[in-house]
């Protein structure tokens, strides 16, 4: 280890890998962790003062959905008096008032409700559920009460058309900030490429429309996106360089650098019931694997832009290059390019295969 | 604020840690010209209010009738 190693910020909570939903481009592992395997509250609980020891200032209750936990409540209160800020990042069931105030009266900071699209239509084509009514019950719900609130829209090819419906959405609720996040290809969505790729044209047509959205709502609702990666020149500097800011628990206590990381052969993930958090973070060997820059390979370790994006995304070099320490190959200086422009070139063609729904596990 | 942090110091941390919705602006503004006191009074308030603008265009907060 370094002894300048920086402390982690946040701390993300995959609470359970249980879910209602079954959305097409889930970023939860193809192999799901069963909820006989969850840590318990109290191992949660402890996860949380660790974290706040190691000097992270944040959690991100998430899952799968977090609200399948009997114990969310208490989860939230044990990260609050621990020090944290604490995010729930839910689809927003299952959900009723009198839970919701027991979530704010624990202390929760920040309610991140996901949506599928701006209708019913598209939200069950993705999410194979009918759950968009109730996403919009939770809004109202929202309105009166005392809690930070963000609207995740993850945009793709079949409802990127429907920017003005979202925006309608958000601007009639109490968001006070709004993610569109593109689909990323990993996981789920990876299993599903060619149904969500947008095309070029849709691309251009969200950028348009997002920007002018910003500049409008300057001061009410902070408007943040992601553009898909495939599309962009140089890589994202993934989860701000591996091992620099994010400390990843998955439902059964594994540590993971990021959320995808466990598709990486050979990498040794350590277990938050054997280990102490920061002993993980400071010198297990995952977190170690490719900090700094002594992994980075040609174009990466003589590139000017190393600092910047660190080499992009591990797990996308594994995904699309074979070679997890490979230059990101959606970077147009990455000798793999050529293997991304293979794949948005067939993204006009009518694509041949049907949706893989996320399975769910009990 | 949802996956960001301010890094506070000083004036900054005076002010954000009466941003508590109980004092009013109009408080806070003359506690930080008690505490700066060798400071032009004028000055101070002005920082104050352009501080707390910027806090509320980021949608760090909101004011309160």
């Amino acid at each position: 280890m370094t002894a300048s190693q920086a402390n982690p910020l946040a701390l993300v909570c995959e609470l359970t890998h249980r879910c209602p939903l079954h959305c097409v481009y889930c970023s939860n592992p193809q192999e799901l962790d069963r909820r006989a395997s969850e840590l318990s509250t109290e191992m949660w609980i402890s996860v949380f003062r660790q974290g706040v020891e190691l000097g992270v200032l944040q959690a991100d209750l998430t899952g799968g959905e977090p609200l399948a936990r009997t114990d969310i409540v208490e989860l939230v209160r044990g990260a609050r008096s621990a020090g944290l800020y604490v995010s729930l990042i839910t689809s927003g069931l299952p959900l009723d008032e009198a839970r919701l105030d027991a979530l704010i009266a624990a202390g929760l900071d920040h309610f991140q409700l996901s949506f599928q699209g701006s209708n019913d239509q598209v939200a069950e084509e993705i999410s194979g559920t009918k759950t968009h009514a109730q996403k919009l019950r939770v809004l109202d719900w929202l309105k009166s009460r005392r809690v930070a609130v963000t609207l995740n829209f993850v945009l793709h090819r079949r409802n990127l058309h429907q920017m003005d419906g979202m925006l309608a959405i958000a601007e009639s609720s109490s968001a006070t900030r709004i993610e569109f996040a593109n689909v990323q290809y990993y996981g789920w969505a990876f299993l599903n490429r060619e149904l969500l790729l947008p095309t070029r044209a849709q691309l251009d047509e969200f950028l348009g429309k997002v920007k002018v959205a910003e500049e409008r709502l300057h001061g009410k609702i902070r408007v943040e996106y992601v553009v898909p990666d495939y599309y962009a020149r140089f890589p994202k500097p993934c989860m701000g360089g591996w091992g620099q800011k994010v400390l990843l628990i998955t439902p059964s206590g594994d540590a993971l650098p990021c959320h995808a990381a466990g598709v990486i052969p050979g990498l040794q993930f350590e277990n938050v019931k054997e280990k102490r958090l920061g002993e993980i973070w400071d010198s297990s060997e995952a977190f170690q694997r490719f900090r700094g820059e002594s992994w980075m390979q040609d174009p990466c370790k003589s590139c000017d832009r190393r600092a910047q994006d660190f080499g992009g995304c591990r797990c996308q070099a594994l995904l699309l290059a074979g070679d997890a320490a490979a230059t990101d190959p959606v970077c147009s200086l990455s000798p793999r390019r050529h293997s991304v422009d293979a794949i948005l070139s067939t993204v006009n063609s009518p694509p041949t295969s049907a949706w893989q729904y996320r399975a769910n596990l009990s | 604020m949802p996956e960001r942090a301010l890094r506070l110091n000083g004036p900054s941390l005076e002010i954000v840690s009466r941003c508590d919705g109980k004092h009013t602006v109009a408080q806070i503004i003359a506690d930080l010209q008690k505490l700066y006191s060798k400071a032009e009074p004028h000055k101070v308030e002005s920082d104050i209010l352009g501080y707390l603008a910027l806090l509320q265009k980021e949608r760090a907060l909101d004011f309160s009738a």
